[in-house]
């Protein structure tokens, strides 16, 4: 006891030597920053456009648009409001985006895998492919595809076709649209049906292996059920869907539906840039799997195509997956180039042509903003629970 | 399951589990295997030893169809590797492997990694084939660890997984590509023991080792390879303290120093 007041002072605790707290005071001071520059800002920009005489507020959104979209999902015109403007950009916006994320996809899959293939020429050509779309700026590629080959095809008149039920002209591309009829919700009823049964028939047999071993061929099952049912059920409620070809009517393709060359042009630039990405993280993930372990999988006799479906491909997920939420999110941000050929994406019926005539920038700026951020925060959340899914299966 | 028949002799020479002849193969201008002559006799106990890059992984490596070769003919229980994925599917499912690096699947757990061959190869049953690579895990002493990943064990704990897994798909001959030189020596010995188990219940057997103990204690007959060729093959006993060719007795006088 004596010994402990003779032992020299404990040396004194200054609270910037302390890592945590001295975190905490420079988290205070950066927050205390921005929450003042943003004052600042929002202060100043509320007095200049009062100064100006501008109105402020969301009031806009109710008023009388006044201007047409050439592709609306829902129902538009120039009588609707900016309110409506900015849900038919948002839609548009995600079409493209969804349509885009899907395809990119599976053509970034097949590439990157192709890439590593056996057949000289398809590793080539796929080679080629990513080097090629990778390596040309996206603005290029969309103005590509729009004036370079869209806008050079002949008139609806000289149409090219295939099998006279798809059209491609100048106007856009022509396809056939259901047109359905009383009884056609047996169809869907055949359909839930259909996908009910599957997953009775999956359980069954995934049962029957645990008993005896034998493996039931369910995927050609269940697509002959998912195809046979609801066409049965067409034949028997006296076929209420019928397909509504593209007709030439004067000038111009009546019926069906038209996609329009500017999404088509945004779509495929979109995909095949976003794919040579993607066919790469693909690539490059199957090749960070160890080399021993399709040697492992060989040499217990697995055939080349279970290797890469229960050994290689799981592993190699969890290298793709992270840069594929990257990937997807980048492709829903370069969609707003959609402005470079006039696709009303939400960047440009919103933050353009809304924001040039009622000149409410802030706002509009703003819940644009918003609106790409929330986008990309659902898509990073989906891929972190896909993510953790596959993560888990490793320990 | 594997017989628990001791061996040799009682297999007439006859029945070759493994047939060698004239085997070669080149990487590119480079003469990796030349003339290989070998043939292996129903659970005989091999040992293959020689310098590094003398061939050894290459030659077993052939057996299996990990590598291909280009000259000479390799018949495996009296069918004959041609280029059929058939036969070549068939071959892997009796001729079964241990690498270096045991190769488990890390992604798959000790006992999935057991059982994912017997049922999509063998199209076994789940729960008949988890009894059977229970049995294994218990024969290589750890069944306690079936339900953990691969990379939760220790190095010799992964071989004798490695080991397990493949004896799950019945096989009439084990290959084994330097089991032990990647573990650390305390757990050596465990491996070993699992192997000298296996070599005593009369699986036939080819092993690249330098375990000189091991191809002592097991062995019917020790090969030695140089340069692509086999040099020198005799039973243990005259191997080590008789060898005839000066390589082999360089190459001797090299591993036993330590
Ligand atoms: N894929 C390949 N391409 C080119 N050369 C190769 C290849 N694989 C092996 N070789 C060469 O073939 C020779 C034999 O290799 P192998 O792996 O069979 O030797 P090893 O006897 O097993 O040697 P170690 O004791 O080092 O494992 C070596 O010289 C090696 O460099
Ligand atoms: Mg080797």
């Amino acid at each position: 006891m004596q010994e402990k007041h003779t032992m020299p002072a404990p040396a004194r605790h200054y609270f910037w030597n302390d890592p945590d707290k001295r975190a905490l005071v420079f988290q205070i001071i950066v927050t205390v920053a921005i929450l003042g520059l943003a004052f600042v800002v929002v202060e100043n920009t509320l007095s200049n456009l009062e100064k100006r005489g501008i109105t402020t507020g969301f009031d806009f959104l109710s008023q009388e648009s006044g201007f047409g979209i050439i592709q609306s999902l829902v129902e538009y015109d120039e009588t609707h409001s900016f309110g409506k403007t900015f849900i038919v950009g948002l839609l548009n916006t995600i079409l493209v985006s969804v349509l885009g994320i899907i395809l990119a996809t599976v053509v970034g899959f097949l590439v990157g895998v192709g890439r590593l293939s056996n057949n000289w020429l398809v590793a080539r050509v796929c080679g080629a492919y990513v080097e090629i779309f990778r390596n040309i700026p996206l603005l290029l590629q969309i103005l590509f595809w729009y004036f370079a080959v869209l806008r050079t095809l002949p008139s609806p008149r000289q149409s090219l076709d295939l099998y006279d039920t798809f059209f491609l002209n100048i106007r856009g591309l022509y396809i056939p649209a259901p047109i359905f009829q009383e009884g056609a919700i047996w169809i869907g009823v055949a359909l839930l049906l259909a996908i009910a049964s599957v997953w009775v028939i999956k359980r069954w047999a995934e049962q029957r292996q645990l008993a005896s071993g034998k493996t039931f061929p369910v995927f050609y099952t269940a697509a002959v059920i998912v195809i046979g049912l609801p066409l049965l059920a067409w034949f028997m409620t006296g076929q209420p869907v019928h397909w509504e070809v593209p007709a030439l009517k004067g000038f111009n393709f009546r019926g069906g539906y038209a996609v329009i060359p500017e999404l088509c042009a945004l779509l495929i630039a979109l995909t095949l840039y976003t794919a040579s990405y993607i066919a790469e993280n693909v690539r490059s993930g199957i090749e960070a799997v160890n080399k021993g372990q399709t040697e492992a999988a060989f040499a217990l006799g697995l055939p080349k195509s279970r290797t890469m479906q229960l050994v290689i491909i799981p592993q190699a997920m969890r290298v793709i997956i992270p840069p594929l939420a990257s990937q997807y999110m980048n492709l829903i941000k370069n969609s707003s180039l959609a402005t470079a050929v006039g696709y009303p994406d939400l960047v440009a019926v919103f933050a353009g042509t809304t924001l040039n005539q009622t000149g409410q920038a802030v706002e509009i700026i703003l819940i644009t903003m918003s609106v790409y951020l929330l986008m990309s925060l659902l898509v990073s959340l989906l891929m972190n629970m896909f993510n953790k899914k596959m993560a888990l299966a490793e320990r | 399951m594997m017989t628990s028949v001791n061996n040799a002799e009682m297999a007439g020479s006859d029945s070759a589990m493994i047939e060698l002849r004239k085997l070669n193969k080149w990487y590119g201008d480079f003469h990796v295997l030349r003339d290989i002559d070998l043939t292996v006799r129903k659970g005989e106990r091999i040992v293959i030893c020689g310098p590094s890059g003398s061939g050894k992984s290459t030659m077993i490596r052939c057996i299996n169809r990990l590598e291909e070769h280009q000259q000479g003919d390799i018949i495996i229980n009296g069918r004959e590797m041609t280029n059929d994925l058939k036969d070549i599917e068939q071959v892997r499912m009796e001729v079964g492997m241990v690498f270096q690096h045991f190769n488990l699947f890390p992604h798959l757990t000790v006992l999935e990694n057991c059982t994912l061959a017997p049922i999509w190869v063998r199209k076994q049953p789940r729960k008949e084939a988890e009894a059977i690579a229970m049995q294994y895990l218990e024969r290589v002493r750890i069944p306690d660890q079936a339900d953990k990943y691969p990379g939760q064990l220790s190095g010799g704990q992964q071989q004798r997984v490695a080991i397990a897994r493949s004896l799950c798909m019945n096989p009439q001959v084990m290959l084994f590509d330097e089991p032990t030189s990647a573990l650390d020596p305390e757990m050596i010995k465990e491996v070993l023991d699992v192997m000298v188990e296996l070599a005593n219940e009369g699986m036939t057997m080819l092993c690249v080792t330098h375990e000189m103990g091991f191809a002592k204690t097991v062995a019917d007959r020790v090969i030695f390879m140089d340069e692509g060729q086999i040099v020198e093959e005799n039973e243990p006993e005259s191997f080590f303290n008789n060898p005839q060719s000066e390589r082999t007795k360089l190459f001797l006088s090299q591993i036993l120093q330590h």
